[in-house]
This record gives structure tokens, C-alpha cells and sequence, in this order.
């Protein structure tokens, strides 16, 4: 009978395995870090965020040259964009030579009459041609004379200046030698732009890789020349590599450790082997299950796989310490159940968080952790060899039952760490939440401050506000654009605004250009009409024939399309504010601050929304993507305050539903305590607290808890030499789990030595003052 | 986002090279024979106040177009340049920035630092009004005729890039005053700038 059970359970696990495995084999891994940034609430600010990541913008490459002479730099500088000019994977290189900024001269020049908002029928008209000319001789007389003078003779109306109007207000890049420097002169700068979208990591690192093989291969390159590049496409790729090496370290150093502890402590290949058969299994359930649940899974999940490692390998630990010491296993399997039921309640709440990366991790845990837990139930007793060949634990028993005694009677150490705990929190003024997103980013200090530089350098600013809507082509997009320009014009003219810019300044809407070609008069009539219209004036109309030609030709000429601007500098720039998207085109239109006085660094946002609501532009929605994601991220710190409570909660509920409260409360004060700990001394290190952090907290509660409930169990306490190996087992049990969790927090990667290090300091706490509190002092139970 | 910047780059840059040029207008104290001289006797002057009118020969046209206003100078670095007619607007040099005001209200601010050849305008016109002659001497070549109750200053530029827009850059003035700044351009169009001194410190 027991047989055939056994026999069963070893069939269902087989199955389950090889199902597992064939899951797994067909799962997907993905690494960037999206996973692990909060989901946006409402969709059009997620298609926002989603557009910094991986649209147009993310597309963009900011390169510097670093080191040699100017003179080696500009050679370098323009060597490269030979190089990569013809290369497929880029769609734009750039180092502001006068070549590529001639291309954009003659786009915005040659095509002004189509391209100019002021270009009507009446502006065409005597009154109107003598009006645009006089403007245009008034601008001569004034500060901006040597410019306007080169234009007269082929635009006297200025529509050039129209258009360069809408630019004005801009930093520039600067150039030294007709390419693009730095602003303190030491770094050639370019500017790169991705065929690839950010969603394809691969393809961007493949693209990012040529550029550094290019560089690397130009001909005589100085030796102490190097190449510097930044933009989201390098960060993402760069923090997909992290990860990548991050979860292959963690993975072989954590199997390593554990191994060697086990090693240690058993003596024994076999029960070593036998220990890692309830962690395997529990990995390749929690993988499987995270791929079914979710489709993928992130490779920050199996790098928590390591902790998993940690915790899964209880199980057998207490089983073989605790048989090899010939324990009633009723009352084993009892506390173990327990224990698992608590870390299940823990993970479960992390399940319900809204950072997808977490409900995976939650997922992975529990799935994990339940197939732990059968396995060494219902698989390990059949497998394991009637008599355990272990290691005489008693040594090492007698010594720690004396280190615990001891514990156990400096209990009022707790209370003295207490009372530091809380006055470290109560008189250190630093707000314990951090309330920065990149907080959890793995981005080095190093690569933001050159990040910060290069964007400096060429003369970009943050992207904060943003004017956005969406619209189902191109057409009608460009004419929304054309509509929300003229209001922002009214609110630049206000002040509410400093600048902005819409994708119509640079592709105007078919309806506009054809609206201004017919507002164009023909050469017959423009000839009249500038004879009259100069009449008075000091300039003569014969002098304008170059003017009348353009007139004429830009009558006829084909209507701007994207194609127009192919190849040019002010495509990129389009590119990232006109997007197409599977169903429609998605515009955003970035907004300047005013930038001078106290507030000049901000826009009233709410004027702007109630502008555009006047103006029956109600579908243009205004955000400060600054203001939204840390309220977001509040939001989520927020939500996951509730839902550790939450699982904390349930799991005090469990403990006293199962073991009674007063047992409940002796298991909860040291849990208590450790979290506690945890918070002051991060807070004493001037530590700011993530979501991650919190996350690590609960689960010190749903791993402590099963520390605490061995402790204190009573129906476990048997003979001292029982009791001792209850102890050792735990120790060890607890060493993994610290040495897991600890070895994540080393990792570089923020996500993962957050959680880290909270459970392993957390953890090691729990144990010691588990001891101190829940554990009955072997002595008094005798007595 | 940075694409923007580039079709206007060398626009703007020729425009505050133009304008930086027609910044030279000042009131400055007197000098004799020789360069050295005339800068320390330009240097001792503090501030002053003083009304300008100018007048631009351009080949395409039969007259001459005019323009006026007032010009405010503070040592060592400000310098203002408010014209009234025909449109009103407004440049304002100081420090390493140049702040440009237009009739409708638009302002844009450029740093001297990103635009050398701008800087090598503006610092030049700064030099002289301020006595600077080692400043001056980095972008110019300078040439002084004249006594100190009538003298009369070259400036010829050193930079290339420069030299395609100005030829020469005279400066005449009687004693510690500027009186006339004119610009002869490279294309053979000028600019001529009269100055009256309205209150010097």
C-alpha cells in the first residue's frame, strides 16, 4: 500500500518535471527592467512612458569622442559618420557638419512658402506684400540685420524668419571647426538615431556594438581617443547585460554556497543530492508556472531564483537533521505545513502588487515553494535510505544549545535594541521612502552624470512636459497639431509657456500646404502687385526677380511628405513627435518652461489644460511626466505598504487560528522586532526605502515566522538531544536563507540587492531574536 | 530633440555675429597716441548713458535704412542696447550671456561660451568699453590713429570665420568718448553708428 503510494507520488513528480521542463523549453526570458517599474494607470499615460522607452525617442544615440587633440577628435568625429552614414541599422548620423545642416537649410529655405504659417491670400495682396517687406527692412535696420540681408532678395517677405521664429529660445549644440563640440570643447559630440525600436534589444545592441567596432577600427586612432555614448537605447542594453551576468553569478554562487554547506554539515553526497532534488523541482514548477501565468518570464525572477534555493533547501535540511535524530514526523510535517502555509500568505501578497515583475516573483515563489515542500513530504522519505549515515550533530549541537541558552537569557537585549530601533527612527529626520524612481534602476552614477552631459552638450532638455494626443492618420494629426499650435503660440505670448514645439513646424498638414499654394498669387499678378506694393520704398521690384521665380515654382511644386525630409536632421526631430502606431499616429508635443524666476523651471499646467479646453481642444492632454511618475511610484509605495500590512496580518491570523494566540504573539514580537531592526539600521545608514525594500520585509516576516514556530512548538520538544537537533537545523536552515539572500545583495543590480539584503539581515535578526523570545528554555519546561 | 538646433545654428550664429557688431556703442573716457593709453583711459569709465542712431548702406537698396535708441554701458560687463525705431527691441549683454527681447515679447538667451565667434564680437566691443586691451588683442588686430582729441581705432579680425562676415571694424572717438563705430562688411555693405553721450560716470 505504502509502496504503491509512493510509487504514484514518484510518477506524478516525474510527470510534473518533464512537463516543466517542456515548458521551459519554450518560454520566453526577457531582462530589461520594465517589468519592475510601476504599470501606469491610465492607458494614454502608459502609451506615453511606453513612447520614452522604446519609441522615437528611445531611438536616439547621444556619442561623444573623448581624449587626443581637437584636431584628432573632428578627424575621428567625421571618420565615424563616413563609416556609419551608409549602415542600415541607423536611420540618422549626425555630427553638425555644414553638410548635413545645409540639407536642413535648404528643406526649411526651398520649401518656406509651403512650410510658413503666415503665408494667406492677403499677405499676398499690395497691402499685405508692403507690410511683410517693410517688416522684413525693419528687421534689417535692427539687431538681426546680417541675417536678414542674405535673405532679401530671394524671400523679402521674411517667411524664413517665420519659420526660424518657431525655433527660437533653443540651446544649440555648439561647434568647433564645423562639428559638433561639447560645451567645454573637450569632446566631439554626435548624434546617432536607431532603425530599430526600443523593443528590440537585441537588434539596438547589435546597432550600439558596430558603432564601437567602427570606432574602434578607424585608421590611426590615437591610443588614449575613446568613445563615450549614452540614451536610453545604451541604458536599456547596458542594463540587460547587467542583469544577464548579474543572474549567471548569482545563480552558480548561490548553488555553490549552499552546496558547500550542506556539504558541510551532511557529510554526504547522496543526502546532498538528495537535499537539491525539493529545490530543482521547486525551480523548474515556479518557472514553468511564471511562463503559463504571465507568457514570459523576467530574468530577474530567476535570479531570485537563488532565494528560492535558499528557503527550498529548509525543508530537507529539517527533514534530515530532525529523521537523523529519529523525530516523530507527525509533528514535524505539522510545523512545516505551517511554515510553508505562512510563506505562501506572504508571497500571495505580492501577487496582488501592480509592478508586474513582483506578481511574477510571487507567482514563482509559492508555485516554488509548494512543490518544495510535496516533494520533501511525499518523495524525499521514499527516496532517502533507511538509515541516515549523518554526521554526529551533537558537537555542535551541545555548542549552539549553549549559545541559544545564553540567547535566551539576554532576552532584554531585544528590549534595548527595541528602544534604539525606535529612537533611530523617531529623531532621524530623513524621510524613510524614497521617493525617486530611478532608485531602482541599475543605471551607474557614472553612466547618468555623462548621460546628463551629453544631452547638455546637444542642447536637449529633459523631456518633463508634454502636449499629446492621438489621431487616426497622419493628415488629421498634423491638422490637430496645426490647431494646437496656434493656442500654444497664445501661451507662449502670455507666458504661461516658454517654448514648444508641434510636428507641423516641420511637415505641415496636405490641407495647409495645399492652402497656401493657392494663396500664392501667379507671376503676372505677384509682378503687378509688387510694383505697387514697393512704391515708396527703397527697394526696387526688378531687384526681386529671384523672389517671383520662387514664387512660381513653389506654386507648382509637389506637396512636403516625410520623404521630404529624408536624410535630414530635422527628421529625427519630426520622428520623435509625430509616431506611428499600429492603429493611428500618437503626437507629442514637448513644452518649455519659461526658465527665469522661482517657479521658471515650471509650467501651470492647469492654465495650459484650461486654455485648450476653450479652444475646443479638449483631446490634447498636458502632463509633467516628472510629476506623474513619482506620484505614480507614491501610489505604488503606497500600495504596497497595504499589502505587506495585509500579508503580515494574515499571516499573524494563520498562526493564531493554528497554534493558539498566545503562541501566535510569542512568534510575532521577534518577527516584529526584526522588521523594525531592519528599518532603523538602514535609516541609521541613510537608506532610503523602496517598494523593494518593503517587499524584502515581508518576506522576513513569512521566512522568520517559520524560525520562530519551529522554536516555539511545543509539541516538538522532545529530550534536549531532540531539541538540539531542531536547533541545528534551523541554524543551518537559516544560514542558507541568509547566504542566499545576502549573496543577492551584493548584486548590482538595485532590484535584486534590495530585497536581498533586507531578508538576510532581516532574516539572521528573526533567528536571534526568535531564540530570545519564542523559544522555550529547555530548562524551565523541565522544571 | 537636439535635430532642431541645427538648421538654425548657423542662422542665429551670423544673427549675434551681426548684432554683436552693432553692440559696439559706448561711452569711454580718452586716450592718447597710444593703444595702452587709450584703454586705461577707457577703463576708468564706470557706467554711462547715451542715445545712438544708425544707418546701414546696403547695396540692394537706394537708401540707406535707420534705426534708434539708447545705449547703456556698466562696468566691467553690461551693456544694453535698447532700439526704439523702427520696431522696438532690446539686446542685453552681460556676464558670458546674451539676452535678446523682441517687440512681441519673445526672448532668447544665448551663452557666449557655445558661440566662439560671437563671443569673439561681443568680447571685442566689451574690450574696448571696459579698456581691455589684452581681450581685445585676442580677437583683433588693432591699429590706433589719430591724438587723443580725435582718434580713430582699426580693428581687423584674426578669426577666419569671422573675417567672411566683417572686414574691419573703426572706432572713432574724442577723448574718453565713443563717438561713431562702423562696420565695413565683407560683401561691401557698412553700417555706421553715431553715439551721444547723455551721462557717464
Amino acid at each position: 500500500m505504502k509502496s504503491r503510494h509512493n510509487k504514484l507520488a514518484l510518477f506524478v513528480w516525474l510527470a510534473v518535471m518533464l512537463a516543466s521542463v517542456l515548458v521551459i523549453a519554450q518560454t520566453r526570458f526577457v531582462a530589461d527592467l520594465s517589468a519592475f517599474m510601476p504599470k501606469v494607470p491610465s492607458a494614454r499615460q502608459q502609451m506615453l512612458i511606453d513612447q520614452l522607452r522604446d519609441g522615437a525617442i528611445a531611438r536616439i544615440v547621444l556619442v561623444g569622442i573623448e581624449g587626443g587633440d581637437e584636431a584628432e577628435r573632428g578627424r575621428l568625429s567625421r571618420l565615424l559618420v563616413s563609416r556609419l552614414a551608409h549602415n542600415p541599422r541607423f536611420t540618422s548620423v549626425q555630427n553638425g557638419d555644414s553638410k548635413t545642416q545645409q540639407r536642413d537649410q535648404l528643406y526649411f529655405f526651398n520649401n518656406r512658402y509651403l512650410l510658413s504659417p503666415a503665408v494667406t491670400p492677403e499677405r499676398f495682396s499690395v497691402a499685405g506684400l508692403r507690410t511683410a517687406i517693410q517688416d522684413t527692412l525693419d528687421a534689417m535696420s535692427g539687431d538681426v540685420g546680417l541675417v536678414v540681408k542674405k535673405i532679401l532678395p530671394r524671400d523679402p517677405t521674411g517667411e524664413t524668419l517665420q519659420i526660424v521664429d518657431q525655433f527660437i529660445g533653443e540651446s544649440q549644440p555648439r561647434s568647433s571647426n564645423d562639428i559638433w563640440v561639447s560645451r567645454d570643447g573637450k569632446r566631439a559630440v554626435l548624434l546617432l538615431q536607431l532603425a530599430e525600436s526600443g523593443l528590440n534589444t537585441d537588434a539596438q545592441a547589435t546597432a550600439l556594438d558596430d558603432v564601437r567596432q567602427a570606432f574602434a577600427s578607424l585608421p590611426q586612432r590615437h591610443a588614449d581617443t575613446r568613445l563615450v555614448m549614452s540614451g536610453t537605447s545604451v541604458m536599456s542594453v547596458a542594463s540587460r547585460d547587467t542583469i544577464k551576468s548579474e543572474v549567471e553569478r548569482l545563480a552558480t554562487l548561490g548553488t555553490v554556497l549552499v552546496v558547500a554547506l550542506l556539504l558541510l554539515v551532511y557529510r554526504s553526497l547522496p543526502l546532498l543530492l538528495l537535499g537539491l532534488i525539493p529545490v530543482v523541482s521547486g525551480a523548474l514548477v515556479g518557472i514553468a508556472s511564471v511562463s503559463l501565468g504571465f507568457g514570459h518570464v523576467h530574468g530577474l525572477t530567476l535570479g531570485f531564483g537563488t532565494t528560492l534555493i535558499g528557503e527550498a533547501v529548509d525543508y530537507s535540511i529539517y527533514l534530515f537533521i530532525q529523521r537523523a535524530g529519529g523525530n516523530e514526523p507527525g509533528h514535524f510535517w505539522r510545523t512545516i505545513r505551517l511554515g510553508v502555509l505562512t510563506s505562501i500568505t506572504g508571497f500571495a501578497a505580492l501577487m496582488c502588487s501592480s509592478f508586474p515583475g513582483l506578481s511574477q516573483l510571487g507567482l514563482y515563489s509559492i508555485s516554488g515553494l509548494v512543490t518544495a515542500a510535496l516533494v520533501t513530504r511525499y518523495i524525499l522519505p521514499g527516496l532517502m535510505p533507511a538509515r541516515l549515515n549523518l554526521r554526529d550533530l551533537s558537537g555542535p549541537g551541545l555548542m549552539l544549545q549553549k549559545g541559544l541558552d545564553f540567547l535566551t537569557r539576554m532576552r532584554w537585549v531585544m528590549a534595548v535594541v527595541l528602544l534604539a530601533a525606535v529612537a533611530v527612527l523617531v529623531f532621524h529626520q530623513q524621510d524613510i521612502w524614497s521617493r525617486q524612481l530611478n532608485a531602482l534602476s541599475s543605471i551607474s552614477k557614472g553612466q547618468n552624470k555623462l548621460d546628463a552631459e551629453l544631452r547638455g552638450d546637444l542642447g536637449g532638455n529633459d523631456m518633463r512636459y508634454v502636449a499629446s494626443f492621438s489621431a487616426p492618420d497622419q493628415e488629421s494629426a498634423l491638422q490637430l497639431a496645426e490647431r494646437s499650435r496656434r493656442v500654444l503660440q497664445d501661451l507662449v505670448r502670455q507666458r504661461v509657456i516658454g517654448g514648444f514645439h508641434t510636428p507641423d513646424e516641420l511637415l505641415p498638414s496636405q490641407a495647409s500646404q495645399r492652402a497656401r499654394q493657392a494663396a500664392l498669387p501667379t507671376v503676372v499678378e505677384a509682378r503687378q502687385r509688387l510694383v505697387q506694393a514697393l512704391d515708396g520704398m527703397p527697394l526696387q521690384a526688378d531687384r526681386l526677380e529671384d523672389f517671383l521665380a520662387d514664387v512660381v515654382r513653389s506654386r507648382a511644386q509637389p506637396l512636403l511628405s516625410r520623404q521630404s525630409l529624408q536624410g535630414s536632421a530635422a527628421n529625427v526631430l519630426l520622428d520623435s513627435m509625430l509616431i506611428k502606431r499600429p492603429n493611428g499616429y500618437l503626437v507629442l508635443m514637448p513644452l518649455q518652461p519659461i526658465g527665469e524666476g522661482a517657479k521658471g523651471g515650471e509650467i501651470a499646467l492647469d492654465k495650459v489644460r484650461a486654455t485648450l479646453e476653450r479652444q475646443q481642444l479638449g483631446q490634447v492632454t498636458v502632463i509633467d511626466l516628472l510629476e506623474e511618475t513619482t506620484a505614480i511610484f507614491d501610489s505604488y509605495t503606497h500600495e504596497a505598504l497595504v499589502f505587506s500590512s495585509l500579508g503580515s496580518l494574515a499571516i499573524l491570523l494563520l498562526l493564531g487560528f493554528t497554534c493558539g494566540w498566545m503562541q501566535a504573539v510569542r512568534v510575532t514580537i521577534p518577527l516584529g522586532c526584526a522588521v523594525l531592526c531592519v528599518v532603523a539600521i538602514f535609516d541609521a545608514c541613510g537608506i532610503q526605502l523602496t517598494i523593494l525594500h518593503l517587499v524584502g520585509l515581508l518576506l522576513v516576516v513569512a521566512i522568520g515566522s517559520n524560525y520562530a514556530l519551529f522554536f516555539a512548538n511545543k509539541q516538538q520538544l522532545g529530550s534536549e538531544a531532540e531539541q538540539r537537533q531542531v536547533e541545528v537545523s534551523l541554524v543551518v536552515a537559516n544560514l542558507a536563507t541568509v547566504t542566499s539572500f545576502g549573496l543577492l545583495g551584493t548584486s548590482s543590480v538595485p532590484v535584486l540587492s534590495f530585497i536581498g539584503s533586507t531578508v538576510a539581515i532581516g532574516a539572521l535578526l528573526a533567528l536571534v531574536f526568535s531564540a530570545m523570545m519564542a523559544r522555550i528554555h529547555p530548562r524551565a519546561h523541565h522544571s | 530633440m537636439k535635430a532642431r538646433q541645427i538648421m538654425r545654428a548657423p542662422i542665429i550664429s551670423k544673427t549675434l555675429a551681426g548684432l554683436a557688431v552693432l553692440l559696439a556703442a559706448g561711452l569711454c573716457q580718452a586716450a592718447e597716441l597710444s593703444v595702452a593709453d587709450l584703454m586705461q583711459m577707457l577703463g576708468q569709465k564706470k557706467s554711462g548713458t547715451a542715445t545712438f542712431v544708425e544707418k546701414k548702406y546696403i547695396a540692394m537698396l537706394k537708401q540707406p535704412l535707420e534705426s534708434s535708441g539708447e545705449l547703456a554701458f556698466t562696468a566691467p560687463d553690461r551693456l544694453e542696447k535698447r532700439t526704439l525705431k523702427p520696431k522696438p527691441e532690446s539686446v542685453v549683454l552681460e556676464g558670458s550671456k546674451l539676452m535678446l527681447e523682441r517687440s512681441d515679447g519673445r526672448r532668447m538667451t544665448v551663452a557666449l561660451s557655445d558661440r566662439p565667434e560671437v563671443a569673439a564680437f561681443v568680447e571685442s566691443i566689451r574690450a574696448t568699453l571696459s579698456g581691455d586691451r589684452g581681450a581685445l588683442e585676442r580677437f583683433y588686430t588693432v591699429a590706433l590713429s589719430g591724438a587723443a582729441e580725435k582718434w580713430q581705432m582699426n580693428l581687423t579680425p584674426i578669426q577666419p570665420r569671422m573675417q567672411k562676415v566683417v572686414s574691419q571694424i573703426r572706432i572713432a572717438g574724442s577723448q574718453a568718448q565713443v563717438r561713431t563705430i562702423e562696420f565695413q562688411q565683407a560683401d561691401g555693405d557698412r553700417s555706421e553708428m553715431v553715439i551721444t553721450s547723455t551721462s557717464a560716470k
